[in-house]
């Protein structure tokens, strides 16, 4: 194969794996990840502790790291899915509502967009939280909240562009409505440019999750997530390397496997881009 | 020049006025604010006195309009946990952030700008290749992981450096690599792509043929004209490496803003937090301002009544 074809089977690959044991999570885990073996804590890595094989060591509380791993995959995959879709579908249709409106609705949007720009948005994540308390539907919401602008933008400028264009002009002559204009003739247009967004943002996303996770504002105890698992580790960095290092080279892998895609997708669809 | 910086600065008013006015609705996205600021085990009297000395039994725009006032006089209230005022406890807390930005600024800049430029100038060679695979794994990196391998390293293994807390000036330099690793691949790139899109323009190819040499045409030419792209995300960057502080700051026991925010969510002390975020916005939209006006510095091509190039 070409290198140019590497560059898309690699990272396709490496994603497509963790998707299929995150949805696999229950049945390929060796054993429950909450569950307990108070006489097996702390094993390093290929331990048989009584009826227990730690593949990849065991934690504090004698429960196994690949499991725990397997299924913190399925946490960090639902969450980057649900807030990436949940954030791109509000962000790409304010975006094109002011792009193809402009006027007030661009006015407005737009200087919304600026506003949640211009808190760094892991703050905005962190105030978030505070408000609504952690929890898995409330890290998706919060990041969704928070991730919807960086879309709008990306929508709002290639709809301003493509509203120029002679067909979409004839199209509103001829009465077309708004939504049927912006479903028929504006979105086709953007999903390139949103596909390379929202893989990047997925990347981000699985990043946010287990930053919230790691500072405890994410996903609580005892569902297994891979930043609450590091920051767990981070107490037994002396003794037991294996708790906090596996779950980080989990959440490396898989956002270099998403930035590796998302910058392919960017050279084939978008290079003004880049 | 009077008319630009007048439109900028009032945007600038505008985005302001749009932060604040979000964090106050966010404050009351559950509804009643109090419950944000009590601890879990007040009794409803409790609740209810401090509700009503704080004013949230009143209309809601009257309570908009006194945290507007307020804002205006620069108060970010007080902490009703800890008993002072929000900004006592933040001022205690900037120093150290300020270091470990600086610091991480350092790590960003002084790795990254030099690497950037030896991208773009040996993109060919093979070791140049090597290195943009690492910038750009460096990008992919969680900043709490690279910050525990840096411990797990430097300060388990090896014993050089103290695993966390501050003291001497050795205390800053693993969460400032940590912090910084980010941004430094972030100016990398940024740097490399800036330089190329300038090689390829008139003005390199006619220095080359008046006979510049190599080192005159990049300091002349080429890094003048390539630094603009790169201000502005070093405006970015410098906003990042605040808002990357709350994590580097758990990993690393560094007490400064992040750490502040991450204690006050789970002491439930609402106000410190909203103080945070209101400061880290404001910072935010000052160095965007800031990269604005560095602009005509740089290049005075830029006319500053708003038409850029």
């Amino acid at each position: 194969m070409s290198r140019q074809t590497w560059r898309w089977v690699i990272p396709l690959a490496i994603i497509g794996g963790v998707v299929l044991l995150a949805l696999l999570a229950p049945w390929v885990a060796p054993y429950d990840p909450n569950g307990q073996n108070l006489l097996g804590r702390l094993k390093p890595p290929g331990t048989q502790s009584r009826a227990w094989l730690y593949l990849l060591g065991s934690d504090e509380l004698g429960r196994d790291v690949l499991s725990r791993l397997i299924h913190g995959a399925r946490v960090s995959l639902m969450v980057a899915f649900a807030a990436a879709l949940l954030s791109g579908t509000v962000g790409v249709i304010l975006g094109m509502l002011a792009g193809l409106l402009r006027g007030r609705v661009e006015a407005v949007v737009m200087r919304v967009v600026d506003v949640f720009m211009s808190i760094p948005a892991i703050l905005l994540a962190i105030l978030t939280v505070a408000v609504l308390g952690p929890g898995l539907i409330n890290v998706i919401l919060v990041l969704a909240l928070t991730r919807w602008p960086r879309y709008a933008r990306v929508a709002y400028g290639q709809t301003l562009s493509i509203a120029n264009m002679p067909y979409v002009k004839l199209a509103l002559q001829m009465g077309a409505g708004t939504t049927r204009i912006l479903w028929r003739h504006v979105f086709p247009n953007l999903v390139g440019a949103v596909t390379v967004v929202a893989t990047l943002e997925f990347g981000l996303m699985v990043l946010f999750e287990a930053g919230l996770s790691f500072l405890g504002l994410g996903v609580q105890p005892p569902t297994a997530s891979w930043g609450s698992m590091l920051s767990t580790g981070r107490n037994y960095l002396e003794t037991a390397w294996w708790i906090a290092t596996l779950p980080g080279l989990c959440l490396f892998v898989l956002v270099l496997s998403i930035n590796l895609l998302g910058d392919a997708l960017r050279d084939r669809w978008d290079p003004r881009l880049r | 020049m009077r008319a630009f910086l007048l439109r900028r600065l009032r945007q600038v008013g505008v985005t302001l006025w749009g932060v604040v006015t979000l964090v106050f609705f966010l404050q009351r996205l559950t509804g009643d604010p109090t419950y944000l600021l009590v601890p879990e085990t007040a009794t409803q009297a409790d609740i209810d006195a401090l509700r009503h000395a704080l004013g949230f039994d009143r209309p809601l725009w009257v309570q908009y309009g006194s945290f507007l006032a307020q804002l205006v006089q620069f108060d970010l209230g007080q902490s009703v946990v800890q008993n002072t005022s929000v900004w006592s406890i933040l001022l205690s807390r900037i120093p150290y952030t300020l270091q470990l930005a600086g610091g991480a600024l350092l790590v960003a800049c002084g790795l990254g700008l030099p690497i950037g430029a030896l991208l773009a100038l040996y993109r060919d060679r093979l070791w140049a290749r090597g290195l943009a695979g690492l910038v750009f794994a460096a990008q992919s990196m969680p900043t709490f992981w690279s910050g525990i391998l840096l411990i797990l390293l430097f300060a388990v293994t090896l014993g050089w450096l103290p695993p966390s807390s501050v003291g001497g000036i050795e205390h800053l330099i693993l969460p400032s690599i940590a912090l910084g690793l980010l941004s430094m691949a972030t100016f990398a790139r940024m740097t490399r792509t800036a330089l190329l899109d300038e090689w390829t323009k008139d003005y390199v190819r006619s220095a080359r043929a008046r006979g510049a040499s190599s080192a005159r045409l990049f300091w002349r030419h080429l890094a003048r004209n390539a630094s603009i792209p790169v201000i502005t995300v070093a405006a970015i960057e410098i906003s990042n490496l605040l808002a990357g502080a709350v994590i580097v700051e758990t990993v690393f026991a560094w007490p400064g803003l992040g750490q502040v925010t991450v204690q006050s969510i789970l002491a439930r002390d609402f106000m410190v937090v909203q103080g945070v975020v209101l400061l880290g916005a404001i910072v935010t939209i000052l160095l965007s301002l800031t990269a604005d006006l560095l602009y005509s510095w740089v290049d005075p091509r830029i006319r500053l009544d708003g038409q850029t190039r």
